[in-house]
């Protein structure tokens, strides 16, 4: 009796989360998967087989696209744990408690402009007439007003800019929970800035460090609106593909079949990354 | 030669004073103690022997040099936290060959080093333990083995004890004491508790608000204490507060607060008419007639059994509650009988009166 309430209320917990991801993540990614083998051989004639996939691969500029597209996430990705590492280290552990609820509201505030707005934020900054531009002409530094939009540099900071609250979340968290005593303990047995970083702090911050780079690699590879209005026709991020296949050529299977290769892809790079360092996300992501 | 000297440290914090214009002299080899309260300047203290804080006046030698211009990981001071900061993404090997390998020892030597430290400790073969998976007890030893690997001149201890239960806690000073002996390693060791400091040290310095009030062996400490707080902190007391009627020579006459008279030695310069306090050890005490002027009346409030260190609660007539030692329990008072406490006039001793007592 006592088991059966407890295997009740565990169906009605697990119900919503069950529900959420078989409905909304398994079942379309099986019919994006079931179009990605459809070939079209004539209208509404469809035939079961991998050519969609050979078209990939023997078309240059989609492979390219893809492989681009991942370097770039990996780049924004190391990015943003160089530039999100020091600001959870202030957060955790160098600002008073009662102001590190602040800082941590001031890193949140960007997320409550949309997407949409803050790429365009970036647009009115660095465009030919936006304020770097003229600021930079009014001071006499340059002679020209300069485009700063539509290239590689532009698209990884706004990428950066975009993910790295995502990096410096669970760093916080992981950082915060690190006793001081253990860094003095390791300048105490004899170890040096370098080798406490190194030898201890790192190594205690790394399930942070491996979640946080998955998120941030996932957000940026599967991102759309920051490559497309900071990079423009330039930027030739993967997910504008799967965009053009879908919306502007009609070509459903030729998307379907790009998404399930994104998706392949990259968690392919996640677990090169995780052999890499030596990680498994038993013992960073899901540690206790 | 001394192993550590500290020579008139002083440590401010804005306008507080957290330690004031300490000295001491640690002879090698000795088990060293500082005994205060919490808040009382011993953590700061001995940070600043570590390197952790700069002391604003004074100075720390280690073996006779002085050590404020070196950081923390160029002293050979050693320290065991408070909740031991063992690394937990290292195994037990790891962990001690971490001070090794900072220190630059040839990669070959590390294990058989790690090995031998290991079975000093008592732990042979737990190099590939994980922290997490060692008793509370072990992790202690672990934590000074970590410390000792590395031949320290001094080894501090910050309250290693303070995270055991009570039964372990018994056992690790007996074993601290033991280690201290087998590594003939100066051990400075720092606590609140005075059992602590008492079984394990060879002398022990009483710490209060930053200075220290008496330095000395245990049992000098306990039997001659200079003031009315080492007399308070050292071991259990009762405590009667009055005022000096007649001094005569070493003792005095005290007026009790709430009447009665009663003889004690004089412990410090308090003067005719002074308010003071007495102190008598529980032990010192026994049910029965003393001598004139060491007898006090009450009734039994209650017996409080505790095998050797059983006390009878007597409520005095004149006032305050006593702890009088009954070692066995011997059933000859019951509860509320009206019973005649005495002593030996000279295991009393009376103080100046402690500000905010």
């Amino acid at each position: 009796m006592r088991n059966d309430a407890g295997k009740l209320s565990l169906i009605l917990l697990m119900a919503p989360f069950a529900l959420w991801i078989g409905l909304l993540i398994v079942l379309p990614q099986l019919g994006i998967g079931y179009v990605s083998l459809r070939e079209k051989v004539g209208i509404n004639q469809y035939e079961f087989g991998p050519g969609n996939y050979a078209d990939f691969i023997a078309e240059p500029i989609y492979r390219n696209t893809l492989f681009r597209t991942a370097w770039m996430s990996i780049l924004v990705t190391a990015l943003a744990l160089l530039v999100g590492f020091p600001v959870a280290w202030y957060i955790a552990k160098i600002a008073r408690e009662r102001s590190r609820a602040a800082l941590f509201l001031l890193c949140l505030i960007p997320l409550w402009v949309s997407d949409l707005v803050r790429a365009y934020g970036w647009i009115v900054l660095l465009r030919e007439t936006g304020v770097v531009s003229t600021v930079l002409v009014g001071a006499g530094i340059i002679a020209q007003p300069v485009e700063m939009l539509y290239n590689d540099v532009t698209v990884v900071i706004g990428l950066v800019y975009t993910v790295i609250l995502f990096m410096i979340v669970p760093l916080v968290s992981t950082l915060q929970g690190m006793d001081d005593a253990l860094l003095e303990a390791g300048y105490n047995l004899g170890g040096g800035r370098l080798t406490v970083f190194r030898r201890i702090i790192v190594p205690y911050a790394m399930p942070g460090i491996v979640a946080g780079c998955i998120i941030t690699f996932m957000l940026t590879a599967g991102s759309y609106l920051t490559p497309i209005l900071l990079g423009g026709k330039n930027s030739s991020w993967f997910t504008e593909q799967i965009y053009n296949q879908f919306i502007t050529r009609y070509n459903w299977e030729a998307g379907a079949t790009f998404g399930v290769l994104l998706l392949g892809f990259t968690s392919l790079v996640v677990w090169a990354g995780l052999r890499l360092t030596g990680q498994s996300l038993s013992t960073t992501v899901a540690k206790e | 030669m001394y192993d550590l000297s500290c020579e008139r440290v002083t440590k401010n914090f804005g306008s507080f004073t957290a330690v004031d214009g300490v000295s001491l002299d640690i002879p090698s080899g000795s088990f060293f103690s500082i005994l205060g309260p919490s808040g009382c300047g011993k953590t700061t203290l001995m940070r600043m022997i570590a390197g952790f804080e700069t002391p604003s006046r004074g100075d720390i030698r280690i073996k006779g040099d002085s050590v404020l211009a070196l950081p923390p990981n160029r002293r050979n001071v050693k320290m065991v936290f408070q909740h031991l900061a063992l690394f937990p993404m290292m195994s037990v090997g790891e962990n001690i060959a971490y001070g090794l390998r900072c220190r630059g020892d040839a990669k070959a030597e590390i294990p058989a080093r790690v090995a031998r430290v290991l079975d000093r400790v008592g732990l042979p073969g737990v190099e590939d333990k994980r922290i997490e998976q060692l008793s509370g007890g072990q992790k202690q030893r672990i934590a000074i083995a970590r410390c000792m690997v590395l031949e320290p001149d001094v080894l501090l201890l910050d309250e290693p004890l303070g995270a055991l239960d009570l039964k372990l806690r018994e056992h690790m000073k007996i074993e601290l004491k033991q280690l201290q002996h087998r590594f003939e390693t100066t051990f400075l060791y720092i606590t609140h508790d005075q059992s602590e400091a008492l079984v394990m040290s060879d002398t022990v310095a009483v710490m209060n608000a930053g200075r220290f009030e008496q330095i000395g062996a245990p049992r000098e400490l306990y039997e001659n204490p200079v003031s009315g707080f080492v007399a308070g902190f050292v071991g259990d007391s009762n405590c009667l507060a009055g005022r000096i009627a007649e001094i005569r020579g070493d003792e005095a006459l005290v007026e009790l607060s709430g009447g009665g008279t009663v003889r004690a030695r004089r412990g410090d310069g308090a003067g005719q008419g002074d308010a003071v306090e007495v102190f008598l050890r529980p032990e010192a005490l026994f049910v029965g007639e003393g001598d004139p002027h060491a007898t006090l009346d009450g009734r039994v409030d209650s017996l409080l059994f505790n095998g050797a260190n059983s006390r009878i609660l007597v409520q005095l007539d004149n006032g305050p509650l006593i702890e009088v030692a009954d070692p066995g329990q011997a059933g000859r008072v019951a509860q509320d009988q009206q019973v005649r406490v005495g002593w030996d006039p000279a295991r009393a001793t009376c103080f100046a009166q402690r500000a905010g007592a």
